[in-house]
């Protein structure tokens, strides 16, 4: 299948020039951490930082003669998953074991869907910005190969000095989503959009909390270049990529790595490499040499899952029994996708000012509660929401939850500017002081910093008319206006100083 | 029947010194306990349940809580199980008294029970009067001891518990006939329930696609009684029917000329005794006499049975062993170089020659280049052999009636010539494919072979259909009233207990 549209691409541009182009090719397989109370076979607890193996049942920790009994609240997540990525949900979907020994997998096996996975043939649209400048946004779309529920692992820790292994089950069994997105991206920006775009659809659906901080967002990228019209070429799998920032640094690395490999004669191995955030490059995995071979088996123990929908739903069952597809699909919540479209219809922003709205957790509800206590046009609001709070927020590196400016005081900020009490000037230093949370309203800001905006009519009408006096060629009005300044700054400024501003600006 | 009483007798007929190697040691503590337990909850005579006070014995492939679950293997040698299986549970909740564990061949693979780390279980039958009779010394200065008779496998010591009055019921499991074949040896009745019908929660698996809890008992009545106590959905178990299922006692049929009977040709099988095929050939015409309808079928996959078990059954083993790798419990090796090695170690310390041939066997046939060759074809092929059944019931056929054995016990010095797999797939003919198919089968105790030993024949059943089987069995136990065994040991203590009509066997 032909790749999705390029944009200009860093890795794109030949080497040197000396080359054919190189065309890189990106797909992903991400984890998601289901959201539920309970693992996706057992009934443990799910819950991240729990004391070690405190979250164990007997099934997880591999107790000989324990069964699997599935989740229902896991195949949910997964349905509604699937649904919101537009993938065809099989009604009928199995489960496999994968075997391999090691000593975070109790069973020697991970119960995983290998031959009918609960979803496939779906699409995810994501946007990016072209130039970094916010200011040209465009569309791409990368399939979705497949949805698969599976278990997690449980997580061993390298003890080397002391030559031993701890390993801990509290996340052995706990249900996830594997969504393995088609080799359709060509570099890491790509890569981190589509990513990103599918964390606030988890985020929304509730089917995954999806921080990648808590390992509940977990992706590995699939990496090949070739030459334009040429087969594509071997891949490497990048792994041990912990967060958003490393995902497009891993990624373009790697596309890095292989271009130079390839030009310099050399040949790329199907290899899976980690990603070393503290060297930014990427290394071979030790303990992944040679070919796996998972001896996939049917998983005996679980029936092959069955869903239903509205016409298939038989007429006596017991709706706690089944899951209704249909039922599932109308109870979807508004997808980002939707929420944007909807957040520039109806405020008249752009597009990609509701992008960055919903790229921050809150900050949409912000903009939106703010929008309804003011009456200033939200095409105007949108400006405060994203320059001023935002930057702020970033430079303290605070969410919007934690903003010391409520939404309630941005709002009543901006009414008094809207009001024009005063100039939009004065209202940022207002906004500055009320950055310090020391729990002053607007209106008390400005009176105590004497930011009223001069609204005397008689007043600005001398000002007027000295000002066009000295124009006119009249220097004594000069001293008028000084004598207006120490008015205006009640006697605080210093004369001369003010003198000389006065002349420059008038002059010039 | 006051229980406590019945609990002593039989207790001091479990721990008669030598014979047996049936029950594992030092559960005494465990039946104890409970059997005062419910001597004191009965004050008023009120049974907790169907089974209060009674003894049962259950095989030690099924997890018990605070007592030792070994599976006969250097694995679980001192692994105290925190959790009862299901079938345990139901059992205990009836008021059932746990006598003890059973021996078995390690991890349930074997037709002989001869392959169990704790050592082979004794026929009882080998110290019978029937037996001795019939057993010529070579010499005299033979130990007498040397002829004695393998129980069959792998649930031999459940077997041997039911025959030698140990308990009045034990619990087996059945993958390939584990149930049914030492139910025949023994003279017990074995029955292979439906799979799906009871819960395998807490049953260490041998192959999950195939195994069931298996019921031994002295009669057809009494199997009944602990089907109706065990069988039922399993949330547990999503293996398990969501049907009801509603306990039946069992009626004395005495008009059988509705019935249907079928003898399927392929079960005359090569290596099938002349005794045993004359046995076979006298219940059928014992069926006609009466009235039913008898009549030959095919179920022309059967020879298939063994190969497609070899693989399928390997398969699914080498994945089910994975888990003993000696980190969360279990044997652990001293091995402490690396983890693999641990691994390799702990394994190779843990599991004996037939478990770890099987291993590597099954994970040959799952390797991705052997998947299709091996694996999906058995699959193809055991739903074959189950669409023969189909074909057969659907033709108006209501049981099947087959041997369950191709001889009598043998003795045991002669069983061990051949290697586990050898005889495996010997013993197994006649019982695997009902395990295919997922069908209930039985063995009922018929007559005493030429050497004095219990010949069993085979009813096969529809899926689910137990009680019609179960009806049709009893009908049959009490055509041929079966002899009991003549122990030396029990006959001196308390004979009378016991109320079983001795009349003219079939033979």
């Amino acid at each position: 299948a032909a790749p999705a549209q390029q944009h200009v691409c860093p890795a794109a541009p030949p080497e040197r020039g000396r080359l054919a182009p190189w065309v890189p090719v990106v797909g992903l397989e991400i984890h998601a951490q289901i959201s539920s109370n309970s693992k996706l076979f057992s009934g443990s607890q799910v819950q991240f930082a729990a004391p070690p193996n405190s979250l164990v049942s007997f099934f997880d920790a591999s107790l000989p003669g324990t069964l699997p009994v599935l989740n229902r609240r896991c195949v949910e997540a997964a349905v509604m998953t699937g649904l919101a990525l537009n993938c065809s949900i099989n009604k009928k979907s199995l489960f496999d074991r994968k075997h391999y020994f090691y000593a975070d997998l109790p069973a020697g096996y991970q119960i995983t869907q290998q031959r009918v996975p609960i979803a496939v043939n779906g699409s995810l649209s994501y946007s990016l910005c072209i130039d970094n400048k916010m200011s040209q946004m465009v569309t791409k779309t990368v399939r979705i190969k497949q949805i698969q529920l599976e278990q997690d692992s449980g997580k061993s820790l390298h003890d080397d000095t002391r030559s031993q292994t701890l390993v801990d089950l509290n996340r052995a069994g706990v249900g996830l989503m594997e969504v393995v997105m088609e080799p359709d991206m060509c570099c890491g920006e790509e890569a981190a959009a589509a990513v990103r775009e599918l964390q606030l659809i988890l985020q929304t659906l509730g089917s995954s909390q999806a921080v990648m901080a808590e390992g509940q967002l977990r992706v590995d990228a699939n990496v090949s270049v070739h030459h334009p019209g040429e087969p594509y070429g071997v891949r490497t799998e990048v792994k041990n990529i912990n967060s958003m920032r490393f995902l497009a640094k891993a990624i373009d690395y790697e596309i890095q790595r292989q271009i130079e490999e390839l030009e310099n004669g050399g040949t790329i191995l199907n290899e899976t490499r980690a990603f070393d955030s503290k060297l930014g490059c990427t290394v071979p995995m030790r303990d992944k040499e040679g070919q796996q071979d998972y001896r996939f088996m049917p998983e005996p123990n679980l029936p092959p899952l069955i869903l239903y929908d509205a016409k298939s739903l038989p007429a006596n069952m017991n709706h706690q029994q089944v899951i209704n597809i249909d039922w599932i699909h109308e109870r979807l919540p508004d997808l980002p996708s939707v929420k944007r479209k909807k957040l520039v219809e109806q405020y008249g922003i752009l597009p990609e000012h509701s992008f960055t709205l919903l790229n921050e957790d809150g900050l949409a509800e912000f903009f939106e509660s703010v929008v309804k206590q003011t009456q200033m046009k939200p095409k105007k609001v949108i400006g405060w929401i994203l320059k001023d709070l935002l930057s702020y927020l970033k430079q303290h590196s605070l969410t919007v939850k934690e903003s010391p400016v409520s939404s309630f005081l941005l709002a009543d900020l901006l009414n008094l500017l809207e009001k024009k009490e005063i100039s939009s000037t004065a209202a940022k230093q207002v906004l500055a002081e009320l950055w310090k949370g020391e729990g002053k309203t607007p209106l008390e800001i400005v009176k105590e910093q004497k930011l009223e905006l001069l609204q005397d009519q008689k007043e600005l009408e001398q000002i007027c008319q000295a000002v066009m006096a000295i124009k006119a060629g009249n220097p004594k009005v000069l001293n008028k206006l000084i004598g207006l300044v120490q008015k205006k700054t009640q006697g605080r400024s210093n004369p001369v100083l003010v003198k000389q501003l006065l002349e420059k600006k008038l002059s010039g | 029947m006051v229980p406590r009483g019945v609990a002593a007798r039989w207790r001091r007929a479990a721990t008669a010194p030598g014979k047996g190697q049936g029950s594992l040691g030092g559960r005494e503590e465990a039946a104890a306990g409970r059997e005062s337990h419910a001597a004191c909850l009965s004050p008023a005579g009120q049974p907790l349940g169907i089974l209060d006070g009674i003894p049962i014995a259950v095989k030690d492939n099924f997890n018990t809580a605070g007592i030792e679950t070994t599976c006969a293997s250097n694995m679980l040698k001192g692994y105290i199980s925190p959790y009862n299986a299901t079938v345990v549970q139901k059992l205990l909740d009836q008021g059932a008294v746990l006598l003890g564990k059973t021996n078995l061949d390690e991890f349930a693979m074997g037709s002989g029970s001869t392959d169990g780390v704790f050592g082979p279980v004794r026929n009882p039958w080998s110290y019978s009067k029937q037996y001795k009779e019939k057993s010529v010394p070579k010499s005299h200065s033979e130990d007498k001891e040397s002829n004695w008779v393998i129980t069959g496998g792998s649930s031999g010591g459940s077997a041997a518990a039911v025959s030698s009055f140990t308990c009045f019921a034990a619990l087996g499991s059945d993958t390939g006939g584990s149930t049914r074949n030492p139910a025949a040896h023994c003279g017990v009745v074995g029955l292979k329930p439906t799979y799906g019908l009871i819960s395998r929660h807490g049953l260490i698996p041998l192959v999950n696609s195939m195994d069931v809890p298996g019921i031994l008992t002295r009669c057809v009545d009494d199997a009944a009684v602990l089907l109706g106590s065990l069988a039922g959905h399993d949330p547990k178990d999503s293996t398990t029917i969501q049907d009801d299922f509603k306990p039946f006692e069992l009626p004395n049929l005495t008009d059988v000329s509705k019935l249907s009977i079928g003898i399927p040709k392929e079960y005359h099988a090569p290596g099938l005794s002349s005794e045993i095929l004359a046995l076979w050939s006298k219940a059928a015409d014992l069926f006609r006499k009466a009235g039913a309808k008898v009549v030959e079928v095919s179920l022309p996959h059967t020879r298939y049975s063994i190969v497609c078990y070899h693989v399928l059954c390997t398969a699914e083993v080498a994945s089910n062993m994975a888990r003993f790798d000696g980190l969360e419990y279990g044997h652990r090796s001293d091995m402490k170089d690396s983890t693999e090695s641990m691994y390799a170690a702990t394994r190779r310390e843990g599991f004996n020659d037939v478990v770890r041939g099987r291993i590597l066997s099954g994970n040959y046939f799952l390797l991705k280049q052997n998947y299709e060759k091996y694996f999906v074809k058995a699959q193809k092929v055991r739903r074959l052999i189950a669409n023969d059944f189909v074909k057969v019931f659907r033709s108006g056929v209501d049981i099947l009636l087959t041997p369950t054995t191709l001889s009598d016990a043998a003795p045991y010095t002669e069983f061990i010539q051949e290697d586990n797999r050898t005889r495996s797939a010997q013993d197994d003919i006649l019982t695997q494919a009902a395990n295919m198919a997922g069908l209930p089968a039985i063995n009922v105790p018929t007559a005493l072979s030429e050497r004095g030993l219990p010949v069993g024949l085979q009813f096969i059943g529809r899926s689910f259909q137990e009680k019609q089987l179960l009806t049709v069995a009893k009908w049959f136990e009490k055509q041929v009233q079966f002899p009991m065994i003549q122990l030396e040991e029990v006959k001196k203590h308390d004979s009378d207990v016991f109320h079983h009509q001795k009349s003219a066997s079939l033979s």
